[in-house]
């Protein structure tokens, strides 16, 4: 039922936007004129590059650019279409009709997704069609049947992500101006892509567009996900300005951070702890990707065997016992204590910072990859002349600070960053985005910031002595 | 039948509409009157479960508008506010499009499209492009789409607003007809108090989100605007009857030869009052009830709400 009916709205829009000669036009012109202008251009740079001398595999390099620009150009009009058929009729109030309407909301988003996608991606088709053909039949050119595929499903991955990403820019904007303004942020990275392809194409490297296809589809599902949670009929409905009210984004920021506690304790006990019980799915993704950076770091160390330590570095036990004793020396001052703590602090602040712009992603990444690092380190042969208590002695007790912290700031910074593609249900991306933001806020400084503090100056104070008196120094 | 029970919502913090709460009875039609962004579209598409209630709870013909949302779309026909219409598709078209949505058979679509559209006089309009109809077909062509699924509930947003009188009449007509022949529950939003007087079995009244009266008009006229006044002219000067029917009667106001009473109880009063003057040899020119407008309730209404939230502000600030 849920295709038979998105495709009722389906052949609506297109036979809508086949009539609109705003969209027709390009379409044409992109489909059949710019091939046909794209085949003269290649027989120029052919001609140019053999003229100086390049032999004619060298040139056939180059030539699988081409049927990529030819077939982005219509795919780009997706992102207009989409943003019309979303934004526009939102603005144009015939939106609501529909929304009235048994249809489900995945009924709706599919519905228009295809219709947005369609008629460019049957002008792309048939502008790489026209062009390839063209190039076949003067004897230009025969591209590989793989090229040819790997143009089409990159064309189709492009014109997913556009659709997709139009659709979660129209259901948090009200007007075609504002979506206009955000659809910069879907057409500049896909055009870089496109540059990327390019590259990728010249250095003669069309294995790696795979895995720029396999790239786009991850895209493509994550921008999927985020679109049929956000473009349902609460978020277009009741969005109905733009404006940002400051005062009720304090008062809720406030609200989510105190939870209506008067002192400490009952702000640990009706805040702090009820956070980090609803944080638990981020923090065990966190855990999950420790856990798996650090065995890939063992993995790695055991099985590269041109990347392991060589046994000649096993450096002297007098010689680490002095190195220990520096380092107690040096943790004697606050600088130490500081500056271990800056450190953590620093990339924790980093990893959150960046989790909000990659839809939590870098943080699991920042929070794991020193496991990785260790798991790299810990797996080394010759760390194993060390023994086990003297790795337990520098891991364990500043772990046992350092390792919450980090699970619960990245944690946070996981779910902050991906509350943009799964708001709660009731909730609007701002209003899910802002208790997020405050719910770090809060961890941070009940948590997070105490934990690496006593790490840092278990780190310092403590770790050093365990490891000296465990060698024996 | 629609009920709804403490239903509220809020957006971003702010209050669209507060605990309301109303029972429309099938065969019925419900005016729901108030001032722009009080809460009455919200309230509709609460009940069309376009919008999920922050709290409370509604039913519309039988279903619950937050679980069985499905069921409730399928059940209601909607005019909204701004008609919304695809403007390059024709009209026929533009009916099958939502006939089909609702799994209509394309033969039924047909049939009740062009009878919706000889009823509102758009027959001969059948197979041209909306974008060329004038305001009030548009209004028209949208009010057949709401119709068309025949469903047992409507709720029609301004549903004359852009009409001639000609147009707003046959709408008006067809509303009676709808509620009368099929049972059908409506509601209806309107500024037009003459039309909501005309064609409402119940008026509610929202405000500030609020339902701040909901009644038949002579219970809101009467808790709002008092006891029907009645109006008594003579074809002679009162003199002393005045004073002495002062007695009897609580006289609001009085001319020379006219006078004003407010009764409870017109059926025994006013037959009374006849008697006693007819036996005094007085000539009875008129004996009527002075008319109550919606407007006059509505002002009223309005009016009592705004001096209430003054006080309420007022204690506030003493506070």
């Amino acid at each position: 039922m849920t295709l038979r009916n998105a495709l009722i709205i389906t052949q609506r829009e297109v036979r809508d936007s086949f009539r609109d000669w705003r969209i027709m036009g390009p379409i044409f012109t992109l489909t059949l004129i710019f091939p046909l202008l794209a085949q003269g251009m290649t027989e120029a740079i052919t001609n140019f590059f053999e003229e100086n001398g390049a032999t004619a595999s060298q040139v056939e390099v180059l030539l699988p650019l081409l049927p990529l620009i030819v077939g982005f150009f219509p795919i780009s009009i997706s992102l207009v279409i989409a943003l019309e058929t979303f934004v526009g009729e939102k603005e144009r109030r015939s939106l609501e009709p529909l929304l009235s309407t048994p249809l489900t909301n995945i009924e709706l988003y599919l519905g228009k997704a295809l219709a947005a996608m369609i008629p460019p991606l049957l002008a792309s088709y048939l502008g790489i069609g026209v062009y390839v053909t063209g190039l076949i039949a003067s004897g230009q050119w025969t591209p590989p049947a793989v090229v040819i595929v790997q143009i089409l499903l990159l064309t189709t991955a492009q014109a997913l992500v556009m659709v997709t990403g139009a659709v979660v820019v129209s259901s948090q904007t009200t007007s075609t101006r504002a979506s206009n303004l955000l659809a910069s942020f879907i057409i500049l990275p896909t055009s870089f892509l496109v540059l990327f392809e390019s590259l990728v194409i010249v250095n003669n490297r069309l294995d790696a567009l795979w895995w720029v296809l396999v790239g786009l589809v991850v895209t493509v599902m994550i921008l999927l996900r985020m679109g049929v949670q956000l473009f349902n009929r609460e978020e277009l409905l009741g969005r109905a300005i733009d404006n940002i009210n400051l005062q009720w984004l304090w008062g809720l920021f406030r609200k989510q951070f105190t939870k209506g506690a008067k002192n400490l304790v009952a702000w640990y006990r009706q805040s702090v702890f009820p956070t980090l019980r609803e944080m638990r799915p981020a923090m065990l993704v966190v855990v999950i990707a420790i856990v798996g950076m650090f065995i890939g770091g063992i993995v790695i160390a055991r099985v590269q065997t041109q990347w392991q330590i060589p046994a000649g570095y096993a450096t002297e036990r007098s010689e680490l016992v002095k190195n220990f004793e520096q380092t107690i020396n040096l943790g004697n001052g606050v600088l130490s204590v500081g500056g271990i703590f800056m450190q953590n602090l620093r990339v924790l602040s980093v990893a959150s910072f960046l989790a909000i712009f990659t839809l939590g992603v870098m943080s699991i990444f920042f929070g794991s990859v020193t496991f990785g690092a260790l798991g790299f380190l810990l797996g080394q042969p010759i760390v194993a002349t060390l023994g086990a208590g003297t790795i337990a002695a520098a891991l364990i007790p500043h772990s046992l600070a350092e390792l919450p912290a980090i699970i619960i700031a990245a944690g946070a910074a996981t779910r902050l960053g991906a509350i943009f593609t799964a708001p709660p249900k009731g909730q609007g991306v701002m209003e899910a985005w802002v208790r997020a933001f405050a719910d770090l806020i809060k961890v941070w400084i009940a948590l997070v910031i105490p934990l690496l503090l006593i790490g840092a100056v278990l780190e310092t104070v403590l770790t050093p002595r365990l490891v000296l008196a465990v060698l024996g120094g | 039948m629609i009920e709804a029970h403490a239903l509220t919502k809020t957006f971003d913090g702010i209050l669209a509409v507060d605990a309301l709460s109303l029972r429309i009875e099938p065969g019925s039609v419900f005016a729901f009157l108030g001032p722009n962004g009080a809460g009455k579209t919200t309230t509709i598409r609460m009940l069309t479960s376009i919008l999920a209630p922050t709290s409370g709870w509604a039913k519309v013909a039988g279903y619950d508008v937050v679980r069985q949302a499905p069921q409730v779309r399928a059940s209601v026909g909607v005019l909204t506010e701004q008609h919304g219409l695809y403007e390059r598709m024709k009209a026929l078209e533009y009916l099958e499009f939502f006939g089909r949505i609702y799994h209509l058979p394309a033969s039924l679509i047909r049939r009740r499209a062009k009878d919706l559209m000889e009823r509102f006089g758009l027959a001969d309009s059948i197979n041209r492009r909306v974008g060329e109809f004038s305001k009030g077909m548009k209004q028209k062509i949208a009010l057949v789409r709401a119709m068309l699924h025949n469903p047992p509930i409507l709720l029609l947003d301004e549903p004359t607003s852009a009409m001639d009188p000609q147009s707003a009449k046959q709408v008006r007509d067809a509303i009676i007809e709808l509620k009368a022949d099929h049972k059908r529950t409506i509601i209806l939003t309107t500024h037009n108090l003459t039309e909501a007087q005309q064609l409402a079995d119940r008026i509610g009244v929202i405000r500030r989100g609020r339902l701040i009266a909901n009644g038949t008009f002579d219970e809101l006229s009467t808790r709002f605007v008092g006891e029907p006044i009645m109006e008594l002219r003579l074809g002679q000067p009162l003199n002393g009857l005045s004073d002495e029917l002062r007695h009897e009667l609580d006289i609001t106001e009085s001319g020379p030869d006219w006078l004003r009473y407010r009764t409870a109880t017109p059926e025994t009063t006013n037959p009374a009052l006849l008697n006693k003057l007819i036996s005094n040899g007085a000539q009875v020119i008129t004996l009527a009830e002075v008319p109550r407008s919606l407007e006059m309730v509505y002002l009223q209404i309005v009016a009592e709400d705004e001096n209430q939230a003054e006080k309420v502000a007022r204690h506030g600030n003493h506070n």
